[in-house]
């Protein structure tokens, strides 16, 4: 069953190409993120499947009905936790929530259930009744969560959920959107620019970067596309006949060497340290120390652009600051 | 088509952010008073070229700035859809599956309930500076013309929010839309005190009717007929409230 399946997508702002021609289908029940640095066109590829942006050619259908001539019927399906806030600070937890059910017609018993529902999976059922002008950081974001289940939507979108927020209550928000969508079967599609975040929540990603897909997998497939492991030896003495019989092994991708230490790529290297030390004993060669380094999706995120993210945001932020100055006049 | 639900809560909306933000009242309603208070008394016992006889500057005055609390109120009520969009809130309207036009009368149906209760909180603080309202029924009119007022003018700041990026440009709307609408009403003076050239002008400005029927119906002094004033409210009212919702569901949300 597929829940988002988007065709050709573009959009132009006058002279600019945020989103450039993408092309996905997210099946129903998966957890997919979109991964890439600030100003990839994340956002704006989320506005147009919630409807907020007209697209500017292709195409896309949510649970089956059209961006553009399904509106409302796709406003209904979706639920959606923008990236900067959007609530009411001058009405509380529980009015901005009823508020929203209100807005999707739900009645009031259906609502009035449902809303202390989930602000107990949210753990704000004690602070519903404060100004949202109250709230910290992490309960806005809770709240807004909340809001975004409260019509039960078959779809979730998350625009960088845990943008700004500690580490303790980022676990926390990660927490609840693995629950969601493993006992809640909400099909979640997220974006962010966190590496950790995608690796840890996303059963597949699309890595996007200048508004195009570069990559589409799951995080470990995008992984072992880099060839797998690198452990790397720091030897002494002569490693020539080491090097030799390890490059006959079947499991090995390559043996690189420079200066005294030695980089081998392998699948799954933490099962191979101790049969290539075997060897290396056998051969007579003396091992100082040895590290296994696993590909991260950084440098999955490397490989592909040429860039790390970090790299691609302050080269992107001269960019981003000229587009603002043209759109909005300042 | 249209939205009840939808109407009710945005409404609703509109009447808590109303009643809790009590200094905000208290700010839009210093300046209409303080024009009452220093005006009324520093013209009071002035004899005012082309006013009707026997009618006190104050009397004249009364009508004059309810209908300026009705355009400040109404325009700033258009134009805070642009706050919701700083705030984001904008997007989460957006994107409920509720038809614009539903929004936009929402909208609408708010800003006009809060501004109408600042144009009667207005009333009734002239009542107690000893103006005199004729009964129950001129009282009743009078709130039919301050909707008309507040309807135009929220259509009015609804086109202005539709075609502004942010915030910024509102003190410009304020000096150059604003106050010449209303000192071109007659709020303040006789029409006919101005050279003939300005008072075309001041045929076009919506606020002339409105401010020349609550005279009609309030101290029953009027240019125009009270009916007249009234068509052509009802008139003006209809094409920018549709105006209005043209370019607010024109305008993109993000």
């Amino acid at each position: 069953m597929t829940a988002i399946e988007v065709k050709n997508l573009t959009k132009n702002f006058d002279g600019f190409t945020a989103v450039d021609n993408i092309t996905f289908k997210i099946k129903k029940g998966e957890l997919f993120g979109l991964l890439g640095p600030n100003g990839a066109g994340k956002t704006t590829t989320i506005n147009m499947l919630s409807t907020l942006l007209t697209p500017s050619s292709g195409h896309a259908k949510i649970a089956g009905y059209d961006i553009i001539k399904e509106r409302d019927d796709v406003r209904r399906n979706i639920g959606i936790v923008f990236q900067e806030p959007a609530l009411d600070n001058k009405l509380t937890g529980k009015e901005n929530l009823e508020f929203h059910a209100m807005m999707y017609g739900m009645n009031k018993k259906e609502r009035e259930k449902r809303i202390a529902e989930i602000l107990e999976l949210v753990e704000l059922s004690d602070k519903a009744n404060i100004l949202v002008e109250n709230y910290s950081g992490g309960m806005k974001r809770r709240l807004e969560i909340a809001r975004g289940l409260v019509h039960k939507p078959k779809i979730l979108f998350l625009d960088e959920p845990t943008l700004g927020l500690d580490a303790q209550t980022r676990r926390h928000i990660w927490n609840y959107i693995k629950k969601l969508n493993r006992e809640g079967g909400i099909t979640i599609i997220l974006t962010t620019h966190y590496m950790e975040e995608a690796d840890y929540l996303c059963d597949r990603i699309a890595i996007i970067d200048h508004g195009k897909i570069i990559a589409i997998d799951s995080p470990n497939k995008l992984k072992d596309s880099l060839g797998g492991d690198i452990i790397t030896f720091e030897i002494e003495g002569d490693d020539e006949e080491f090097v030799k019989s390890i490059n006959k092994l079947r499991f090995v991708k390559s043996v690189k060497k420079h200066d005294s230490k030695l980089t081998v790529a392998v699948k799954q290297g933490e099962r191979r340290i101790p049969e290539l030390i075997n060897i290396a004993q056998k051969k007579r060669v003396d091992i100082i120390s040895v590290s296994l380094h696993k590909p991260s999706l950084e440098d999955v995120f490397l490989h592909f652009t040429g860039n790390t993210i970090r790299e691609k945001e302050i080269s992107q932020r001269g960019r981003n600051m000229e587009f603002a100055r043209r759109r909005f006049g300042r | 088509m249209i939205n009840l639900t939808a109407i009710y809560v945005l409404w609703l909306r509109e009447m808590k952010r109303f009643l809790r933000a009590k200094s905000r009242i208290i700010g839009t309603l210093a300046m209409p008073f303080f024009f009452l208070a220093f005006l009324g008394l520093g013209f009071g016992n002035m004899n005012i070229p082309g006013m009707a006889k026997g009618i006190s500057y104050i009397n004249f005055l009364v009508p004059g700035i309810v209908g300026m609390t009705m355009l400040f109120t109404s325009m700033f009520a258009g134009i805070s859809v642009l706050w919701d969009r700083e705030f984001g809130f904008l997007k989460e309207i957006m994107v409920a599956p509720v038809n614009r036009i539903s929004i936009v009368i929402g909208r609408i149906v708010g800003g006009a309930t809060t501004s109408v209760l600042q144009g009667c909180l207005i009333l009734g603080i002239s009542i107690l500076m000893g103006f005199k309202i004729p009964g129950i029924s001129a009282f009743l009119l009078s709130v039919v013309f301050m909707l008309l007022i507040s309807s135009t003018f929220i259509g009015l700041g609804l086109i202005f929010a539709s075609k502004m990026r942010d915030i910024h440009g509102f003190s410009l709307i304020m000096n150059f839309v604003i106050f010449p609408i209303f000192f071109l009403s007659g709020a303040l003076y006789p029409l006919k005190n101005l050279p003939v050239w300005i008072q075309y002008l001041s045929y076009l400005d919506p606020l002339t009717y409105g401010v020349d029927g609550l005279r009609g119906v309030l101290i029953n002094v009027s240019s125009f007929s009270i009916l007249f004033d009234f068509a052509v409210l009802v008139g003006f009212s209809i094409v920018m409230i549709f105006l209005g919702a043209y370019f607010f569901e024109k305008s993109e949300s993000v």
